[in-house]
């Protein structure tokens, strides 16, 4: 039975990714008269050359944190959708912990990411905590808080740590003391994606092996069990939307200090919704967090390299990922193939 | 501090509030009309930007204004309807899909603007056209109330008509009685025979409608471009707003008052050079404080209620 869920699950991902790819396809006919040249370097754009392979890895890092982010509310069933604000606020803490706290090699890189992580708990456990103490959703208090973390963000980056002699709406540079080391020496590929697949791990060690996972877990299959079963469901909803917001908030941290060096958005970079997607894909399991995060990554860089060598916008890939989660969510979308499937395994059990 | 209290007390700063909360109000009513039927309409952020975009689009292709605002309320009824048909079709969870339709209509737009007219971030080399301004004669004439309720956008003055239309559908038509009992309890409207689906198809056609009059108003009149996700949480506000003002369409339009009123107050403070990335969240903030009020609000009630209950059970034995 398990092994027919993960059957029709994997066949069912292929085939929206499929029909996604297809669709984009269609588009680019319509868009463009280089349609199959777009395409190639749609598909095979990331592993071009090495410096886009590098993009590709380091595009992964952000996603795997906000999938991870994502995939712990929605395992606790709260539709906590601020991972966007998370990360951004996260980002402009990291830029002031970057920028003032004492420049000690190596230990200010963990302080950095301890204070960004702060934010971001701290950001998510607004919404959480309007949610288990007066049952406001959280689903519209998180979205108001993301559009808070970007103006008030903006706020405090353009007015207290701006470089005026930037020339760009920029922080000031971080000092090297705060500068994630370089793993190539030709290219910069930061350690980042270690750190989020050694988070990947962690989130799976706590959902699986650990009691307060497991609670989290039965609030998402179950509230009211879960409550009389003794579980305070309160806490649950509490505690998982601020680890969720913590680790968006890493993910904001590192991308800085690992990409940038500064702060240097002006919009909000979307890693957060990306999440989502990243997390439907995962089935929101943590481990598969990363390969979901890395075929994303793989898209989005995918869709650059088109943009960059044909001259059509990258957006494309945002409404195929938009369609993916349609799909991916379609419950009655092969449900007949399934159905089969299940009465198929019933009748050779029978016999 | 005092130049503030002044700019607030003028007419100006009135006819501005009916202004900004034209967009949220459409928003509002919006989200009201799916929410009566039982259906959390995430997408109004995207529907509206979807119509902002067309209605700039086909404005300029046309050289009609109200070509493009019917293109516009076209698209995000078709937007809509895919909402519908994903969410009660497919049964594809309707926040998810929400959230799938707001990322497709910032993509798309963009997608497409890019396409059309190879800017990114908006659309004015395209020269498109608004709707216009009317007076209303009598109104006009009279000092200070002329001032705040006259010479307003076309929509302004049908968001708030729409306020009363919404509010007889809902409340004195067969087909709200009907909306309303799907949204009360979908399984005892299917056993008087209302077909539930067909019901939610439509709540939510009228949901997109409203949205995309509220799109085509903010790049059609508000500004008279489109720009890249120009909505700016404004569908997600309309959505507060509802939830604040609750079942009634005059709850929601409050609501939606209130955040006109907030963000028109925020463009006064800019005035006095407080600084805009600050007086940009304030409406956001607004909202959080006002959601935590009501949700604080509904809580106490129904404690009240369970005393209430309790006590006479009390005096019952």
């Amino acid at each position: 039975m398990r092994r027919d869920r993960i059957i029709f699950e994997t066949v069912r991902t292929t085939l929206t990714i499929l029909i996604a790819l297809l669709i984009g396809y269609v588009i680019l006919l319509f868009a463009t008269d280089k349609a199959n040249e777009a395409f190639k370097w749609f598909l095979l754009g990331p592993l071009s050359t090495k410096r886009r392979i590098v993009e590709l890895l380091n595009r992964t890092t952000p996603l795997i944190f906000t999938g991870l982010a994502v995939s712990v509310v929605f395992q606790a069933e709260i539709f906590n959708i601020g991972a966007e604000g998370q990360l951004f606020f996260g980002a402009v803490a990291a830029t002031f912990a970057a920028l003032y706290f004492p420049h000690i090699k190596f230990l200010q890189i963990i302080l950095v990411m301890l204070f960004a992580m702060a934010a971001g708990g701290a950001w998510a456990a607004v919404p959480a905590y309007m949610k288990a103490k007066w049952n406001a959703s959280e689903l519209v208090s998180s979205l108001m808080m993301n559009y808070v973390a970007f103006f008030f963000g903006l706020y405090l980056v353009n007015y207290h740590m701006r470089d005026v002699n930037a020339g760009a709406l920029v922080s000031y540079r971080f000092p090297r003391t705060a500068w994630l080391p370089r793993m190539l020496r030709r290219y910069n590929l930061h350690p980042g994606i270690l750190i989020a697949i050694g988070f990947a791990l962690l989130v799976w060690f706590f959902l699986y092996r650990t009691k307060y996972g497991y609670e989290l877990r039965m609030v998402g299959k179950n509230k009211e069990f879960a409550r009389f079963s003794g579980i305070k469901v309160e806490n649950v909803v509490i505690y998982s939307q601020i680890i969720s917001g913590m680790i968006a908030g890493l993910a904001g941290a590192i991308e800085l200090m690992g990409l940038y060096k500064r702060f240097v958005w002006q919009m909000t970079p979307g890693y957060g919704f990306d999440g989502i997607i990243v997390a439907l894909l995962a089935r929101n399991n943590p481990l598969m967090v990363i390969p979901a995060a890395l075929f994303i990554s793989y898209l989005r860089t995918g869709s650059y390299v088109m943009g960059r060598m044909t001259g059509i916008a990258p957006e494309i890939v945002v409404m195929l990922q938009a369609i993916m989660i349609l799909l991916i969510t379609a419950e009655a979308f092969l449900a007949f193939w399934k159905r089969r499937m299940i009465e198929k395994s019933a009748m050779s059990r029978e016999e | 501090m005092n130049e503030v209290i002044k700019s607030i007390l003028s007419a100006q700063f009135f006819y501005s509030v009916l202004r900004v909360t034209t967009p949220v109000l459409f928003a509002a009513l919006g989200a009201l009309l799916s929410d009566v039927a039982g259906v959390i309409n995430i997408a109004l952020e995207g529907l509206m930007l979807m119509s902002a975009f067309w209605g700039v689009m086909v404005s300029a292709w046309t050289g009609s204004a109200w070509i493009g605002l019917l293109a516009g309320v076209t698209s995000a009824v078709l937007l809509s309807l895919a909402l519908a048909y994903f969410h009660l079709n497919l049964k594809t969870d309707l926040i998810l899909a929400g959230i799938a339709l707001n990322m497709f209509a910032s993509g798309s737009t963009v997608f497409l603007l890019y396409l059309f007219s190879g800017d990114k971030g908006s659309s004015s080399s395209v020269k498109s056209y608004v709707l216009p301004n009317v007076d209303i004669p009598g109104i006009k004439n009279i000092p200070i109330l002329g001032d705040i309720l006259s010479g307003h956008h076309v929509l302004t003055y049908i968001a708030f008509l729409s306020v009363f239309v919404v509010q007889y559908l809902i409340y004195k038509t067969p087909l709200g009685l009907r909306m309303r009992a799907v949204g009360e309890n979908p399984n005892a409207a299917q056993s008087v025979g209302i077909s539930v689906k067909r019901i939610k198809y439509t709540s939510l056609v009228l949901s997109g409608l409203m949205a995309g009059l509220g799109g085509a108003f903010l790049s059609m009149g508000y500004v008279s471009w489109f720009a890249r996700d120009m909505t700016n949480g404004r569908g997600f506000i309309g959505l507060a707003a509802q939830a604040l003002g609750g079942k009634s369409a005059y709850g929601s339009m409050w609501g939606a008052l209130l955040f006109g009123a907030a963000e028109a107050t925020s463009y006064t403070l800019q005035a006095i050079r407080i600084p805009s990335e600050f007086t940009n969240m304030l409406p956001f903030i607004f909202t959080i404080i006002a959601l935590i009020i009501y949700a604080r609000a509904k809580i106490m009630q129904i404690k009240k209620i369970r005393e209430k209950q309790t006590s006479h059970e009390e005096v019952g034995l």
